[in-house]
């Protein structure tokens, strides 16, 4: 049977830590579409946290089509998660190094280095929060 | 346990309650959803305790009331004692008592007693039946308290700091059982504790106080994606930002602003060289407690 964890102080909200624990076992292949998630008292009585956490986390994988309630039996795994393909990853990569490359020639520390691709992934991260709000309110 | 759920567990309309000159509570209006798991958190004479005892009965209000499922709390009454439980801060037990006896008595003040609960517990945590609650240690006597206060099966269990003396795996195995006990359906909890780092797996729904007063009430979900953290040009007025200012705390050019602000609005407001992030639990509920007491129109910024 499937265990989650639940890191007290990683500031992640615990129902989010639960889908993420899911998603990532897909990934790596460590949960197969039809295998059974724990009921949702396993859960709260296994980590010691609010049952209604664990209904919002099994919601949002029902929302992401990777997990399914089915009456009576529990709720089960129904999609997969396909890592990366290969060959994207490769040119990803070249071209990662190639930045990497032309940022040392510029004279960039590895911390000026760190501290603006920080900047860069938050800007990023900031711009997607912005266009799927707008999306749902306008 | 069986409760209408569209019934508010909690109804508390302009709540107050004085002591002599002093109001230990006051203005304090919520409608708490049955299910939930509530957090109250306040500094020391916040008025928590006050809060409880009249949510249990055992204090009458000067002002206002609190209904507990659509049923007006009356001091010392038995039908609002009946469907209440409540762990006092300093659980009293009867200390000549042995520990079988705590049981019977509390089989035969309570209808709905869970024998079979009761029993299970005692075992699991290996506290004998036939020892005297003075010879148990703190943290056996505060279990068995805990136990009376479950295997009542009120619908409502308000537990005030019930986990302070225990080490930190009995306080997670209690939270376990309490925790079972809510997915079994029907049971609304509140808990009243100052340790907020716990605080955030086990609740649901949010009650900050202090002063007496309420500083925040609502479903966590809710509060957090109703608060942002900004980081903005020092000279950047609290007036210009898109919400109330919670807290503010102030770098030679940037200032950290937590504010209550709806996603929408934040959105819209956005200007360059601002950066906002979200807000965690335990970040909103330190901002709330170092908030100075004001009035009602506090509470109401986020309950609107």
């Amino acid at each position: 049977m499937f265990r989650f964890r639940l890191d007290g102080s990683s500031g992640v909200p615990p129902y989010l830590q639960l889908v993420h624990q899911v998603r990532q076992s897909l990934l790596l292949g460590y949960l197969r579409a039809g295998d059974r998630l724990p009921t949702v008292k396993e859960v709260a009585v296994d980590l010691a946290i609010n049952p209604n956490t664990v209904v919002k986390a099994y919601r949002q994988l029902e929302h992401e089509g990777l997990a399914a309630g089915r009456p009576g039996q529990g709720t089960f795994i129904t999609g997969t998660l396909a890592p990366p393909s290969a060959r994207a990853s490769e040119a990803l990569r070249r071209s990662l190094e190639r930045w990497l490359r032309d940022a040392a020639d510029a004279g960039l520390s590895q911390e000026a280095i760190t501290a603006l691709i920080a900047a860069v992934r938050h800007d990023v991260a900031q711009e997607a929060r912005q266009d799927s709000m707008e999306e749902r309110t306008g | 346990m069986t409760h209408d759920l569209s019934v508010p567990a909690l109804r508390a309309d302009r709540l107050g309650k004085r002591y002599g000159r002093q109001w230990g509570l006051r203005d304090a209006t919520f409608e708490i959803p049955a299910g939930s798991v509530v957090g109250l958190v306040g500094p020391n004479g916040a008025g928590k305790t006050t809060l409880l005892a009249l949510t249990v009965g055992l204090l009458a209000p000067t002002e206002g009331q609190v209904a507990v499922f659509g049923e007006p709390s009356r001091a010392h009454t038995a039908d609002t004692l009946a469907r209440v439980s409540y762990l006092a801060q300093d659980h009293p037990l009867y200390r000549a008592f042995t520990v079988a006896d705590m049981l019977r008595f509390g089989a035969s003040m309570n209808p709905s007693w869970d024998r079979a609960l009761a029993q299970g517990r005692m075992e699991a945590l290996g506290i004998p039946l036939d020892r005297k609650i003075k010879a148990l240690s703190g943290g056996q006597q505060a279990q068995v308290a805990l136990t009376l206060a479950l295997a009542k099966r009120a619908p409502l269990l308000a537990l005030d700091e019930p986990v302070a003396s225990l080490d930190p795996i009995a306080r997670l195995e209690f939270m376990q059982d309490v925790m079972a006990a809510v997915a079994d359906g029907g049971l609304t909890v509140v808990i009243a504790s100052h340790v907020i780092s716990e605080l955030e797996r086990f609740c649901d729904w949010l009650l900050v106080l202090t002063g007496g007063r309420l500083q925040v009430a609502g479903p966590v979900d809710d509060l957090l994606a109703r608060h942002t953290l900004l980081t903005v040009p020092r000279q950047t007025p609290s007036a210009a930002l898109p919400g109330a200012s919670i807290s503010r705390t102030d770098s030679d050019r940037h200032s950290t602003v937590l504010i209550a602000a709806d996603p929408a609005r934040m959105a819209a407001a956005q200007q360059p060289g601002w950066h906002a992030d979200p807000v965690g639990f335990e970040q909103l509920v330190l901002a709330y407690l170092r908030r100075p007491p004001l009035g009602v129109s506090r509470a109401e910024v986020v309950a609107s």
